[in-house]
Order: C-alpha cells, then structure tokens, then sequence
C-alpha cells in the first residue's frame, strides 16, 4: 500500500503546573502520514512546534505503559495507536489530553501517585513462606498458570484507571488495575495471603462493590486484560472464601438468586427491600411513591412469574456453586 | 420484505417497573409489522449481581433462556442493554468453550433441555437499524419529530466490550443518532452520551451513582436537549426517576424526560402517547 498523508487539525492541552494557573489547549495543524501512530505526532509537536511540549515515553513498543494519554476521549498507548484508525473513527479534528486533567503536571503528564497508592494497598507481591532449603520444587501445573497469565500481562498504563468513571468521582475507589493485581496475585497458587488480600478487596473503601460494570476497563485495556472480568471472579471469591459480610451490596448481589428461585424474574421492589434492610429501605419511600403512583411498581400479589418456574428452581437448586 | 420474526427477551423491567416500554415495543412491533414471540419461560439475566455472587448458575439460567429463542428457531431481541450482554456474554462464553457448554449442558440435561447456539441474540434497537432497516423506517414515518432536539444516550452495556457489541465504535456511537434522524428529530452531541448513568451501583454506592447520573443529565441539558432517548430500561430508570439524588449530589438542578428508544420510534410512526405509555414517566414528557 501507498503511503497517504492528510492535514489534521490537533487540539492539544497545555499546561504547566509550576507556572500556569489554568491549562488550555493550542492548536497544530499537521500533515499525518498513514504509517504514524500517535506517539510521533507528540514527537513532532515537540520537535518541529515548542520543544518544552512534554510527554511520557519509553519503549515505544507497548510494554513499559509510559505514553498512554486520551484522543477525543479515548485512552490510547501513544506508541501503538495507529493515526489512520483514530482519524477513521474521529475525522480530522482531533484532542490530546493526559490520561486526566485532573492530575495534569506537565502537557500529556499526569501525576500518578493515586494509581501506585492504590496498586500498593492490595499487596502485589507474593506472600509465602518459602523455605531457604526446600526438599522439592513447589510445581505450578499449566492450568494453574492459565489463570493468572492474562492478569500478569497488566503494564500499569493506567489506561483503566483514569477512564474508570468511579475512580473520577470517587477518590477513594481501588480502581480496575489494582484490583487486576490483586486477583493476579489471589489466583497465584503459591500465594498464601488469600484471605489476607480479598479482605481488601472487600472492604477497603468499599472495595470491588462500588464498580458500576460500565466495562471501560475492558474496553480501553491495550492488552486486552478485561479488568471488569478479573472484578466478577475476586467477587466470586469473595463468597466461596467466605469473606462477603452482609452488606447492602452482598445482599444485592445474593438476592437476585433468592428472587429467581422464586418467581423467576427479579422481584425488583423486595430486591430493594432485601438489600437495604427493613429501615435502610425507608429512604427509598419517597421515589417509590412517585413511582407507584406512575405504575411503575408491582406489588407483591401481583409479581410476575415464569412459566416452566418448576424447571428454574431445579437448575437453582442444582447448579448453585456458592453460599451465603 | 419477508416477515421478521423474534423471539422477545423482555427481562423483569419491562414487566415491572416499566410498563411503558412494553407497551412501546409492541406498539411499534404491530406498526412495522416485526413479529414479536414473547419468551415467557425466561427467567431472569442476573443483571450481572447474580454473576457477581454465582457466576456459572448465571451460565446456566442465561443459556435456559436462549435454548427457548433456539427452540423456536428464533433469533433472540432484548429490550434491555443488561440482559443484552449478560445473553451475549453466555452465548460468547458457551460457543468458545467447549468444556463449558458441557458443564452447562449436563445441568441443563435435568430438565431435558440442550444449548446448541444456533440462535443470535440482537438488542431491539439494531434489529430496527439493521434487519428492518433506516430507509424502511423513514418511509413509515408519520409524524416526525422535527421540533425536538433529542439526546442520545447509549448505555454502558449496549457499547461495552465492543467485541461483544453489535457494531457500534464506544467511542463515537452513531445507531442511536442516525435512528433520531429517521424519526425526524435533531440529535444533541454531548460527551456523556456514550458514559455510564450510574445504575448498577444506585443501592450500594448511592453517592457516586447519583453524581454519574448528574453529569449526564446536566450534559444532555447543556447541549440544549429536549429529550433524552436510551434503548435500556435501566438507564431509564435512573435518568427518569432519580434526578432529584442526582441534583443533590453535583449541586445543580437537573432533570429531562427520558424516553425508551421504542418510544420515540413509536410517536414518530403516529402511535398516541398514550399508546406508547407515556403517563408511565415520573418526570413527565411535554409533546
Ligand atoms: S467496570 Fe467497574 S472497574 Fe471497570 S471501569 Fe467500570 S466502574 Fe471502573
Ligand atoms: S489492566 Fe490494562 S489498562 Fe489497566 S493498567 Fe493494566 S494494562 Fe493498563
Ligand atoms: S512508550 Fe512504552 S508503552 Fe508506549
């Protein structure tokens, strides 16, 4: 194939946090080439427009997780975006941003300590006694190592983090790419801090339970890691471990089953009833009222129920893998 | 044409707290002349929760579902974004794991049933895109909905993961835009069209639920929206009925009416709004 070249137009954020009080953006308007890929766009603001312009790289291969930033929204690897794909996508107009302006230091550099905080806190390494002298080898089989393999391929690009909307509202959320670790590390079968690790996962600021399953992890990872996919498996754990207390967010996830088992379909107003609690379920009176008086709420005798209900509650009863 | 035929998913939402969008369904159903076949064996998708707590009886209860949308020779419609991917993902995970679809299979066997995957399983909404087609649509507009500046709003699990998705970018969606083309009206670009409003979280993380829901609607409303239209039952319970949590929370009054995707289709196609259960909505719909 030829190589094309087309003129873009590149909005791209400013910003010095030692001398700027607020950021804003300058526009470059270059000739891209078809072969490029979004790191030498960054390289040649710098080279051929402002030298101080500022960015993180270092592989240029996708594997040290330096350059990732955001076009138009999307988090990307700056060094294995193709240009082509992104001005397919997006048109020619196209906004660099950092990963998030909110911990923007310099241009494209953002201040990830929250991230590395966060990795920290659920102990990424592995915990075990090992002998100094063992008498054989401790054998991790294949399938054993199938497990954990993709989680170990996370490059801590933070691509997750910061596109994770709960991470942005919520400064306290553990975030996809620490919990990817720790399920990295709970799927180890050498690691003996099981109990020790999902009890973070648990309970540290609300730990997995916060997660909105809006699948931007999985979406934006560069290594197809699917974070959100690690998440459901810690959950899982979290109840054949026996380590999920009886939280509105347990009792949520659990009530489902008792629902099913029972009509079917989701009993929507006693799943509510059911995770709050007979008192936590009076603050949702009010919305609840509007509602009804919409009909919008079923009420119990007149709850919906599946046919064949008879063949749901055998598969409850025989295909139930956890307890609570 | 020949007649479309689907098996209709509808999920507890639609059977319960919003009516409307069953009406609306059927009623554009009947306008276009789709044949809905309504699953009354299905049983509920886990919405994702039951994964969380036990993720193979959801295999296991997801594939029931869709050996009844294969029994009838069927393709599967949802109505719903979540039941949409826990479906697909089943069907994904199933037809790529031969070892699993055993396991599932045995259970299955107990109440004598098989799941094959020779169904496909397609969200109304690119049933209408992209079997009944844009074109055909518009030539059956009746009432076009040229006064109304619409905002689209995706939904997480219509968009995300895309490998499981139905060929929209989750970065630029434009199905839901070109379907407010074809009814007439103008569509509102805004950033948050394509973010997360926040639902699944609403009981155990209410704060951060209602800021996301917030930044939505305050979105939609700053791109001038007179509407906001989304193909997900509960992406419309959250916009509809929790704007006053969501105000709260970002410290701005907001709210809009929302409509379901079949909704707006309907009113379009001439249905009244009462027909299409418009009197359903706690924040009401001025047409
Ligand atoms: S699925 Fe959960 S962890 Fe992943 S980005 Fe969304 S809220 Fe964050
Ligand atoms: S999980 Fe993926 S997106 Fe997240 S930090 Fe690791 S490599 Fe980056
Ligand atoms: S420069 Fe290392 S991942 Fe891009």
């Amino acid at each position: 194939m030829s190589i094309t070249t087309q003129k873009i137009n590149f909005k791209v954020f400013r910003f010095n946090a030692d001398t700027d009080y607020l950021p804003h953006y300058k526009n470059y308007e270059i000739e891209v080439t078809s072969e490029e890929v979004v790191l030498d766009i960054l390289n040649r603001i710098k080279w051929e427009f402002d030298g101080s312009f500022s960015y993180r790289r270092s592989c240029r291969h996708g594997i040290c997780g330096a350059c990732a930033i955001k076009v138009n929204g999307k988090g990307v690897l700056a060094c294995k975006e193709r240009m082509n794909s992104l001005i397919d996508l997006f048109g020619t107009e196209l906004t660099l941003e950092p990963l998030t302006i909110k911990r923007a230091i310099k241009d494209m550099i953002v201040d990830k300590t929250d991230f590395w905080e966060k990795h920290e806190a659920v102990k990424p390494y592995l915990l075990n006694h090992i002998e100094a002298f063992p008498d054989e080898e401790h054998i991790v089989t294949n399938d054993e190592a199938e497990e954990l393999l993709e989680a170990d391929y996370c490059i801590q690009c933070g691509l997750c983090h910061y596109s994770c909307p709960v991470v942005d509202v919520n400064e306290h959320f553990i975030g996809p790419a620490a919990f990817v670790k720790a399920y990295r590390f709970e799927a180890d079968v050498r690691d003996d801090a099981h109990i020790e690790r999902l009890e973070i996962v648990n309970e540290r600021d609300s730990g997995v339970w916060d997660c909105v399953k809006c699948m931007e992890c999985a979406e934006v990872c560069p290594k197809e890691i699917n974070p959100i996919e690690k998440i459901t498996k810690l959950h899982n754990m979290l109840f054949t471990e026996g380590v999920a207390k009886s939280t509105v967010a347990v009792r949520h996830a659990v009530g489902f089953k008792h629902s099913i088992a029972k009509h079917g379909l989701l009993d929507e107003g006693e799943l509510v009833r059911y995770s709050e609690g007979n008192i936590g379920v009076i603050k949702h009176v009010p919305v609840a009222i509007k509602m009804f008086v919409k009909g919008k709420i079923v009420l119990p005798w007149n709850m919906p129920k599946s046919e064949k209900l008879d063949e749901i509650k055998t598969l409850v009863k025989s295909s139930s893998t956890a307890k609570f | 044409m020949s007649t479309l035929r689907y098996a209709l998913f509808t999920g507890c939402t639609a059977r319960e707290s919003t009516p409307e969008q069953m009406k609306s369904t059927m009623a554009v159903a009947d306008k276009l002349g789709i044949e809905l076949e309504v699953l009354n064996e299905a049983s509920c998708c886990g919405a994702s929760h039951l994964q969380d707590y036990d993720e193979f009886l959801s295999l296991v209860l997801n594939a029931r579902n869709i050996c009844y949308a294969e029994s009838r020779g069927m393709t599967m419609v949802t109505i719903c974004n979540t039941c949409q991917l826990n479906t697909v993902m089943t069907k994904h995970k199933l037809d790529s794991d031969p070892a699993m679809k055993a396991k599932v299979n045995e259970k299955l066997a107990e109440v004598g049933l098989e799941y094959k995957g020779t169904s496909d399983i397609k969200h109304f909404l690119y049933a209408i895109i992209d079997d009944f087609g844009l074109d055909t649509l518009k030539a059956k507009i009746v009432a076009p909905l040229s006064k109304f500046n619409i905002a689209p709003f995706y939904g997480c699990h219509n968009l995300r993961p895309s490998e499981l998705g139905e060929g929209d970018n989750a970065y630029n969606p434009t199905s839901l835009d070109d379907l407010i083309a074809a009814c007439g009206g103008k569509s509102v670009d805004y950033e948050e069209k394509n973010k997360c409003c926040g639902f699944h979280a609403e009981l155990q993380a209410p704060r951060t639920a209602a800021l996301l829901t917030g930044k939505v609607i305050a979105g939609a409303m700053d791109g001038n929206a007179d509407w906001m239209v989304t193909p997900c039952p509960l992406c419309h319970l959250k916009l509809d009925t929790q704007h006053e949590h969501a105000s709260e929370a970002i410290g701005r009054e907001v709210a809009l009416p929302v409509l379901h995707m079949q909704q707006m289709v309907g009113l379009a196609l001439g249905c009244s709004a009462e027909e299409v259960g418009l009197q359903h909505h706690v924040t009401e719909v001025p047409v």
